[in-house]
């Protein structure tokens, strides 16, 4: 069973200039063990379409949604009291910053014990031995210690596993991971990813990874979505989305990569930047920044279709790439 | 090449109080830094935050003065002593990391770019507002955009402004922390593209300050490797790419992702974080952390030695590139598409 089913999620915030479409028709199906990433540059959206998932928008974005349901219950009809106990209990979100994420007021004890007070109960002696059996989960050194410890007594990295020992704290069947090793230094970040999938595979969790190194989505995602301007431009398994990219986006990203880039002085790119509020363009929202852009990508959108010939996966173009190629390969 | 930059056992010690009655504590931030760096070329500086990366920018851009060592800068020796004479800052210049941080968001692009020539130079106003305009479109920005705000800029332009600013005062040095690491993807690209074309053509000589090491791979000559205040391996790129022989470097490597699906390699675990620098270990500053780590490691301080080709301060090195244990790593970061 799908642990997160969104159909056509759009959010919009007010601006002194009329409405900034953010988000715009988000199509997104997680099941349990599954891993997806959601890669994008800043501003694709990524980011404010799962804190809409999350609920967690301020009250002047304006959602519309055709469907949003999280393990199974729809949440878009549910009182906001019912709403408000599945965030930490059925679904838990770890943020990009753990320094400005914590609370700085209190111990990492007290905001572990707070999840496990709202949502598993228990006396306090059974939830402090969670807590301590959390923190030496996650890899903190001498739980017992870092127990009474403050956010600012911590290093970076030892404040995310707390903030990933606080997502986990009520076994979450979803987790949302908002770049959760952007703050971190490589060696860092191999342990917190490792980390995560070890844990994803171990408790069959679902796993969304927001973030925007292609080395960490090819090496820990299962499937992808390439996010751009606020739109879904591709989805597919990530073996194919490395292989034959079919948005012309997910190709010139990837070709830009320093690493993936033929040899010689200069790397590919692409020209220009993402469109903004004022100059978003009347037909594909890359067009003004594709190579294969023609005529009809300038007049109208392209809509979200599936690709037949494979598994579970989307495109968003007039003119996709690598379509033959694909079809050689069965 | 000429050389234009040696740097000669740097060091940087800071006191850090511990309390109001306590005796203070000296802080080694770096710690017998030697380089030496031709016009032209990029040295490349990777490692962790804390490993001194920055207090070596802050240093020979002779923001800070340093504590010991002696600093060359064209040929000339710089007098840690004394504060150091305008004409030599000139010479090297700097950028730095964050684009929306570094910009005075209250002056226009013009107040910016001609603030080091007023300083610096006689430039009469009409003179400073060609030189402007000329390095606005060096850098690959319209002219016509001096008298707009840093915030009418996307992070990718502010990049460009910063380095345009950098450039102003015609410098033989420049020192980047990271400068492409606070920028999306698809603007990284054309920024590094501009470093290259700038250096080709005004001959620069670059101190990349970074941690992504697909882009040290793609840009660097020479890649120095830092651990807790120290160089732990020093050499050109393609030897450390093809042969990291310091186990510190070894690990990195294997800790960065690469964005290839099926490139799973052996990944060496590191394990804990990098010393606390008030109470370093003794021996190795690596010891507690590395995978060969021998008694030997703890009772003395490894020293940079020559080592095929490059300079690695490791005690057990050749051991430990005998055995290749865990060593698929370096080749599979270095896989096809490395530049020859």
């Amino acid at each position: 069973m799908s642990l997160l089913t969104v159909r056509n999620l759009s959010v919009a915030f007010p601006t002194q200039n009329g409405w900034f479409q953010a988000v715009e028709g988000i199509y997104l199906e997680v099941k349990a063990g599954e891993v997806v990433a959601i890669v994008g540059e800043s501003g694709s959206g990524k980011s404010v379409a799962m804190l809409a998932v999350m609920n967690l928008l301020p009250p002047t974005a304006r959602i519309s949604c055709d469907e949003l349901k999280l393990d199974g219950q729809d949440v878009l009809t549910m009182p906001p009291k019912q709403r408000r106990q599945l965030n930490g209990g059925t679904v838990a979100m770890i943020f990009q910053e753990p320094m400005s994420s914590l609370n700085p007021c209190f111990t990492i004890g007290y905001q572990i014990d707070e999840t496990l007070r709202i949502h598993l109960g228990g006396s306090k002696k059974e939830r402090i031995e969670r807590s301590l059996h959390l923190l030496d989960l996650v890899g903190i050194p001498d739980p017992k210690r870092r127990y009474q410890a403050y956010p600012h007594q911590m290093s970076g990295g030892m404040s995310q596993r707390a903030m990933i020992a606080m997502a986990l704290a009520a076994n979450p069947k979803l987790l949302i991971a908002d770049e959760p090793t952007t703050a971190l230094d490589v060696t860092v970040q191999a342990q917190i990813l490792e980390l995560l999938l070890k844990l994803q595979q171990t408790q069959g969790m679902g796993l969304i990874l927001i973030t925007h190194d292609m080395g960490v989505v090819a090496e820990t995602a299962q499937q992808v979505v390439v996010q751009y301007a606020g739109q879904q431009v591709e989805k597919q398994q990530v073996a194919g989305l490395f292989k034959t990219p079919h948005h012309p986006y997910t190709a010139a990203l990837l070709d830009a990569l320093p690493e993936r880039a033929p040899a010689g002085d200069f790397l590919p790119t692409i020209p220009g930047i993402v469109p903004g509020q004022k100059d978003r363009p009347i037909g594909c929202l890359f067009s003004p920044r594709c190579q294969h852009a023609q005529a009809l990508c300038h007049e109208q959108q392209p809509l979200l279709q599936a690709l037949p010939s494979r598994q579970a996966a989307w495109l968003r173009c007039h003119y996709p790439l690598n379509l033959t190629t694909e079809a050689v390969d069965g | 090449m000429a050389e234009v930059l040696r740097a000669v056992n740097l060091q940087q010690v800071y006191a850090a109080r511990q309390g109001l009655f306590q005796k203070s504590l000296s802080v080694h931030a770096l710690n017998g830094v030697s380089f030496s760096l031709n016009a032209g070329e990029t040295l490349a500086v990777v490692g962790e935050s804390g490993c001194g990366k920055s207090t070596l920018a802050r240093a020979l851009t002779l923001i800070e003065t340093p504590s010991a060592g002696e600093l060359w800068l064209a040929g000339e020796l710089v007098d840690t002593q004394k504060k150091p004479e305008a004409a030599l800052r000139q010479r090297i210049q700097m950028v730095f990391q964050n684009p929306y941080g570094s910009l005075n968001p209250r002056k226009t692009i013009q107040q910016m770019l001609e603030e080091p020539l007023l300083l610096n130079t006689q430039l009469s106003r009409e003179q400073r507002r060609q030189a402007v305009s000329t390095m606005m479109e060096r850098v690959g920005l319209r002219p016509e955009f001096a008298e707009r705000y840093p915030h009418m800029f996307s992070g990718g332009q502010r990049q460009r402004i910063a380095i345009a600013r950098a450039l102003m005062l015609k410098p033989q040095v420049v020192v980047l922390d990271e400068p492409v690491s606070a920028l999306d993807l698809s603007v990284r690209a054309q920024i590094l593209n501009l470093l290259t074309e700038l250096q080709q053509d005004l001959g620069l000589a670059y101190v990349f300050i970074s941690h992504d090491l697909s882009v040290v791979q793609r840009i660097a000559d020479a890649v120095m490797v830092m651990y807790f205040g120290r160089a732990v391996e020093y050499a050109d790129a393609k030897t450390i790419f093809s042969h990291p022989q310091h186990p510190y470097t070894q690990a990195l490597f294997s800790a960065t992702p690469v964005a290839e699906v099926g490139e799973k390699r052996e990944r060496i675990h590191l394990q804990g974080e990098p010393p606390s620098p008030l109470h370093p270990p003794p021996g190795c500053p690596f010891g507690p952390r590395c995978a060969y780590v021998q008694a030997i490691c703890r009772q003395q301080l490894p020293h940079l030695r020559t080592l095929n080709q490059a300079w690695v301060a490791c005690v057990r090195a050749e051991a430990i590139n005998a055995s290749s244990l865990p060593n698929t790593s370096a080749k599979s970061l270095l896989h096809s598409h490395a530049p020859p």
